[in-house]
């Protein structure tokens, strides 16, 4: 089972906010085990969308060089439930970021109605957690395309987000390199 | 201009809100590490609640003077030195420092902080 909460982005404009979308299968593995015969979302992983839509747009502000960890849910409310074809949006907005931490103020919509609110703290890890990056960089940039995230990214002058060249050359060399 | 009274209760309910303690825990005296559980990451939403409820902006050096307290020319076997209380007070006019003072151990600077500190660092912002 792959950790990836969302399935694309809506919008991503770097530094400021980004809306990504999550469709709920019943074909999803935690809709059979989480209250059988009652199938819906659960609201953790809910919130674990919203930490990889606000992590993202976190993790973007320095070309995603930066280790970015949830360090904690200030505030998860939900109004209701979303079941099977549902349609979330999660809207995460990045309201302050410091060199050690960002702090995301996020909205979800179920089928375009209001569902919920959190607020998430991040902590940025420092060079004591180590030099290596915690997603091996090609992959990250294949998992990024997937969300179309470079297809909606914008920066706050409206011009088209570029992935990083760093980024690029790893997927190159990646992709030019034969297996083993 | 904001009362005295006023600047706690907003402060409290900024500490309630980020550390999810009761109303009741967050008195005058309180420290925000030792009584109240603040842990590093917590400061950050801390002081963030606290911009927001206030209408000031926090610049992190004039609550977390970390640059002094690991100055090397400031600090000696652990312990600030007189020259870096000096600098520590002209930096924190509004914390109580005199406790630590007798005992200035760098460790146990993360636990001066208390809820009656912060509430006269926000006075200090807002006049």
């Amino acid at each position: 089972m792959r950790w990836y909460w969302l399935d694309r982005f809506e919008k991503f404009v770097a530094g400021e906010e980004a809306i990504s979308l999550k469709n709920v299968t019943l074909a999803e593995e935690p809709l059979d085990d989480y209250l059988p015969g009652y199938a819906h979302y659960p609201h953790s992983l809910i919130i674990e969308g919203m930490a990889q839509t606000g992590g993202i747009l976190l993790s973007q502000t320095n070309d995603f060089r930066d280790k970015i960890v949830l360090a904690k849910v200030s505030k998860a409310e939900f109004d209701c439930i979303a079941r099977p074809g549902d349609t979330i949006r999660l809207r995460a907005v990045l309201v302050n970021r410091q060199a050690d931490g960002a702090i995301v103020e996020g909205s979800i919509e179920v089928n375009d109605e209001p569902q919920g609110r959190m607020e998430l703290t991040f902590a940025i890890l420092d060079e004591s957690y180590g030099s290596e990056p915690f997603f091996i960089p090609s992959d990250f940039c294949r998992v990024l395309r997937g969300l179309c995230l470079f297809d909606v990214g914008v920066n706050p002058d409206g011009s088209p987000l570029q992935i990083p060249e760093e980024m690029l050359a790893a997927e190159i060399d990646a992709l030019t390199t034969p297996c083993e | 201009m904001a009362s005295s009274e006023e600047v706690f209760e907003k402060v409290q309910e900024a500490l309630v809100d980020a550390l999810g303690v009761d109303d009741d825990e967050v008195t005058r005296e309180a420290t925000m590490v030792g009584d109240l559980g603040a842990e590093s990451i917590d400061f950050l939403d801390i002081v963030f609640k606290l911009e927001k409820a206030f209408d000031i902006n926090i610049p992190r050096e004039e609550l977390f003077p970390d640059d002094i307290l690991t100055n090397a020319d400031l600090v000696q076997d652990g312990k600030v030195t007189a020259d870096g209380i000096s600098q520590l007070k002209e930096r924190l006019p509004w914390a109580n420092l005199s406790k630590f003072e007798g005992n200035p151990r760098v460790q146990d600077f993360g636990n001066l902080l208390t809820v009656n500190d912060l509430c006269s660092y926000v006075q200090s912002k807002i006049g």
